[in-house]
């Protein structure tokens, strides 16, 4: 048995040196790889700890004495902790309504809408309509309330957007696990007298823990990777991700910052490898079994009731939130003057503000990103699952790491690694504030949720039917093309939508690097905000909105008339 | 304490489907109780409308004289034991056991003098600080059965608990099973699709079919007079004739077999006749047939015949009673004993025989 697998693997590795695409594919593939993830973060390490030549922590000294850094990580740790409980729990909620309790079908959905619409939204969204709804000058705290002195900026504020703009993430990976608890074993407990209460604590609960564990530390290291809303509404209270992009756009000092960005990268990757090492396994070794039949849907009122309470005001808080954004753009004079509204706003942002110029630069290079981020995706997963080579797990663990890496960090690496060219040598300087490197940060940022989704499609297909192709005498870019392609179509298109909305909704990385020959929505919408112009902030804001929802509409629609593997998901 | 079950008139219904229409139990203090039907016929609909897990539309649920229609499952007081084991995968095995004993609120002292009992009866003490998933299929099984039993339910229920079994193992559970409920006296309802297994574990049972309760009996009652040719069928080896009932009560087979059997009820007409192998025998007169092949079986030997219109025959000849075995080829005729028989009318399929 195991003198067959080694030989079938020496023959695999056989049939793809035969293969000079396939050779070449991995060799540019190990070479993308190292030059835009893995070189920008050596880049930081070799800064932060070579001064003069010889290895030094004289930077890190440094950084470790400014006191509001210090401070950036006790708020960073703060600000994700409670962040990752709340979102957590309310996740939590969410999905628990979802699988067990029986709703009306039009709450259910609401519920449902109300649970993915972060997902698909631009940052700063939330934080604008907060500041918008809450602030010193909120329609609900000063002109439903008349509370005059109300502050959102700082610490609740941030944890408030954060948690409404990560819960989803939350909800998506607990519904998956509460949707595999088999039933029986809460019948059991229930038939041995344990009412719902105890069962939930004693039984569903404890069985959800690893689960709770990994939505937790994934939001936490979401959290303390974000910078845009931090950047809108923390006001004077810094996390890192903001105190780094002032350290470089303020202090001009660019190794402190690079210091800093390892740091910041220290901390997630550490996150990370707890998630994925631990308590992966843990949650998969919990939670094996498959539901054996379906579950009764709880109907006492008892539960019910408080849990429809529950969700009711989150939703309506979220939906509130939302519908702040386009309203809030319709303001004639924000704080001062509501009614009547007014499409002005609109108007100047095309015809003072360079709407055009933002819209066009930020269109055009996503669209350029989107579609080979998609294409990289879809390879690089289909070398994973499908192939045995050598630098396989190179390829993995670099498109892994990817997730881990902080878009501030990558921006700061970015920086420090091609400004000067290669190594400081002048190599590839052209590159440096071009389009080029944007698009590239779009890439690297959107590459491994794709490749993610991607392995997992492909991990569907079965081997014999390409492999039926191999000896049909194709060759593997032909099978790719011909045979993976077609029947990972729907997968290649999620891909494709989700760099894409990624890509133009993306901030934290691209605002280090982004030079004023390109006007970007996101920085606009950023500098607007800071700026007090909420109403322009709320126009440009609206039109991404409807850019990245009609992007969505677009793949559904594409999807249902053309997609192959639908019909094979709904068996 | 244990209860007495009464079902009167249940009936289930999943949107316009009918699972269950009227069925009415009526099951005795600590009797061993079995649903028994074909896949599909609604027994599991039935137990689980019983622990309160499903919803009812229509008839009344008695425990002893306590209407529970409205009580929640856990305050029904019933143990249940469930097709895929349903343990906790997180909790030990003397945590599982223990689990219903504190959701009652015993005292700690009793809990663990309780487990400790229970594992001993099913023989797994040396095992109760493991894991689940550090146990055999036999072993979470019998962790299963101890977590039921622990609790002394005034009722028990059990989903085919030992279907996940190999066979060897399944015959052995069923002894540990039906100890158990005997020494405890739990009132018990058990369902299953084997009929061997129902026979041999079961102080009575009821056969089902889409959702209709079609007889209720001691074992050997279901199998000795089976009341309509579904029952006959579906338990053990049944063979089916037609026949024709004169207004003399005379029945004839094919015209070649003339005989009187009682009848419960005055009746002419045409009729159906079943007959288990061993009812049959070899004998001067009766239906004229050839033997077709014979296995030798040890304390039987089973003989496929076949009559002269083509139908073919099982008759079981015990060795004890006879010192031959006829040869293949053989023209023998085919008898059998009125009084043992089953007869039922041919269109409404109502029992004629007594
Ligand atoms: N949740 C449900 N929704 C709709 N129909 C159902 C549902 N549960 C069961 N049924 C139907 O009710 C009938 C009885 O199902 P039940 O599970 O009681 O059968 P069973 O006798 O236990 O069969 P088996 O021996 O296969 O377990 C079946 O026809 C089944 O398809
Ligand atoms: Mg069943």
């Amino acid at each position: 048995m195991a003198a067959k697998t080694k030989q079938s693997a020496s023959l695999d590795r056989k049939k793809l040196m035969a293969d000079p695409i396939m050779v070449t594919t991995i060799v540019v593939l190990i070479t993308l790889l190292t030059l835009f993830i893995l070189y920008p973060l050596a880049i930081l390490l070799v800064d932060s700890f070579v001064g003069d030549g010889s290895f030094s922590l004289s930077v890190f000294q440094r950084i470790f004495q400014i006191s509001s850094f210090k401070r950036a990580i006790t708020n960073t740790l703060k600000v994700g902790f409670v962040v990752g409980i709340l979102s957590s729990l309310i996740g939590l909620l969410f999905a628990y309504v979802e699988v067990y309790v029986r709703m009306p079908k039009f709450t259910g959905g609401l519920f449902k809408v109300v649970s993915m619409l972060p997902v698909v939204s631009p940052p700063f969204v939330l934080s604008l309509s907060m500041i918008m709804l809450f602030g010193k000058a909120g329609i609900i705290t000063r002109f439903l309330l008349h509370i005059y002195d109300n502050s959102v900026y700082g610490y609740w504020g941030i944890v408030i957007v954060q948690t409404l703009t990560f819960f989803p993430v939350c909800y998506m990976m607990l519904k998956g696990l509460l949707k595999n608890i088999d039933p029986s074993l809460e019948e059991a407990a229930r038939d041995m007298g344990a009412g719902r209460l105890k069962v939930f604590t004693s039984v569903t609960l404890p069985l959800m823990l690893p689960g709770l564990g990994n939505a937790f530390l994934v939001t936490f290291i979401e959290s303390i990777a974000d910078f845009a809303n931090p950047m809108i509404i923390g006001g004077s209270y810094d996390t890192l991700a903001t105190t780094i992009y002032l350290q470089i756009t303020g202090a001009y000092d660019k190794p402190g910052a690079a210091a800093m960005a390892v740091v910041l990268l220290c901390i997630t990757l550490l996150m990370f490898a707890v998630q994925k090492y631990y308590l992966e396994a843990k949650t998969a070794a919990t939670l094996t079994g498959k539901a054996s039949r379906a579950r009764m849907m709880i109907e006492d009122k008892s539960v019910r009731v408080p849990l429809t309470v529950l969700c009711t005001l989150v939703a309506v808080f979220v939906i509130m939130m939302y519908i702040c954004v386009p309203i809030g753009a319709c303001f004639p004079t924000w704080g001062y003057k509501f009614f009547p509204l007014t499409g002005k706003w609109f108007t100047q942002v095309f015809t003072r503000y360079k709407g055009f110029k933002a819209f066009k630069d930020s269109f055009m290079l996503s669209l350029i990103a989107a579609p080979i981020t998609a294409l990289l995706s879809m390879i690089i997963s289909y070398l994973v699952v499908k192939r045995n080579f050598k630098g396989k797990g190179f390829i993995e663990a670099v498109s892994m790491l990817a997730m881990a890496v902080p878009g501030t960090v990558l921006g700061v690496g970015y920086i420090r690694g091609f400004s000067g060219g290669l190594f400081h040598t002048g190599i590839l300087q052209g590159l440096y504030g071009t389009g080029a490197i944007l698009i590239i940060v779009f890439i690297v940022r959107s590459l491994p949720t794709g490749t993610r989704s991607g392995i997992s499609a492909l991990r569907q297909i079965d081997k014999s039917i390409e492999e039926s192709a191999y000896d049909m005498g194709a060759d593997s870019f032909k099978v790719f093309m011909t045979v993976t392609l077609p029947l990972i179509k729907d997968s290649f298109l999620s891909g494709l939508v989700t760099a894409f909305v990624r890509s133009i909704t993306a901030i934290s990385a691209i605002i280090l690097l982004v030079t004023p020959s390109y006007l970007l929505i996101t920085v606009q919408i950023n500098e607007f905000a800071e700026k007090g112009a909420y109403s322009l902030a709320c126009a440009f804001a609206t039109i991404l909105i409807l850019i990245t929802y009609g992007a969505v509409l677009l793949m559904n629609l594409f999807m249902k008339y053309f997609g192959t593997s639908r019909k094979m998901k709904e068996d | 304490m244990s209860n007495k079950v009464l079902i009167k008139d249940a009936v289930k219904k999943y949107g316009n489907f009918t699972a269950l229409n009227g069925v009415s139990l009526d099951i005795a203090e600590g009797e061993f109780f079995t649903l028994l039907g074909p896949s599909g016929c609604g027994k599991t609909t039935l137990l689980r409308m019983i622990a309160g897990f499903n919803s009812i539309e229509g008839g009344e649920f008695y425990f002893g004289d306590k209407l529970i229609n409205k009580v929640p499952a856990h305050k029904r007081d019933i143990g249940m034991v469930f097709q895929n084991y349903a343990i906790f995968p997180h909790l030990t095995v003397e945590d599982n056991v223990a689990y219903g004993l504190k959701a009652r609120k015993v005292p700690k002292a009793d809990i663990d003098r309780r487990v400790k009992d229970s594992l001993e009866l099913v023989q797994i003490a040396h095992l109760a600080k493991r894991k689940p998933n550090e146990l055999s299929g036999g072993q979470q099984q019998r962790v299963a059965l101890a977590r039921a039993f622990v609790i002394e339910p005034s009722v028990l229920l059990m989903d085919e608990p030992l279907s996940n079994l190999d066979a060897k193992l399944r015959v052995q559970m069923r002894s540990v099973i039906k100890k158990l409920q005997r020494r405890l006296g739990i009132t018990t309802i058990y369902v299953t699709h084997d009929q061997e297994e129902a026979l041999a574990i079961s102080d009575r049972i009821a056969v089902m079919k889409d959702g209709h309760i079609m007889q209720v009996g001691t074992p050997n009652e279901i199998y000795a007079k089976p009341q309509n040719p579904f029952v006959a069928g579906f338990i053990g080896v049944s063979n089916f004739l037609d026949c024709e009932i004169d207004s003399a009560g005379i029945t004839s087979i094919k015209d070649e077999l003339k005989i009187k059997v009682p009848l419960r009820r005055a009746y002419s007409g045409k009729a159906k006749l079943s007959a288990r192998p061993e009812q049959l025998f070899f004998s001067r007169e009766g239906m004229p047939g050839e033997i077709l092949f014979s296995t030798f079986l040890g304390d039987f030997i089973e003989y496929e015949v076949k009559l002269n219109d083509g139908q073919e025959l099982i008759i079981n000849e015990y060795t004890k009673d006879t010192t031959e075995v006829h040869a293949d080829g053989e023209k023998v005729h085919i008898s059998f004993d009125p009084n043992r028989i089953s007869l039922y009318t041919a269109d409404t399929e109502e029992v004629l025989s007594c």
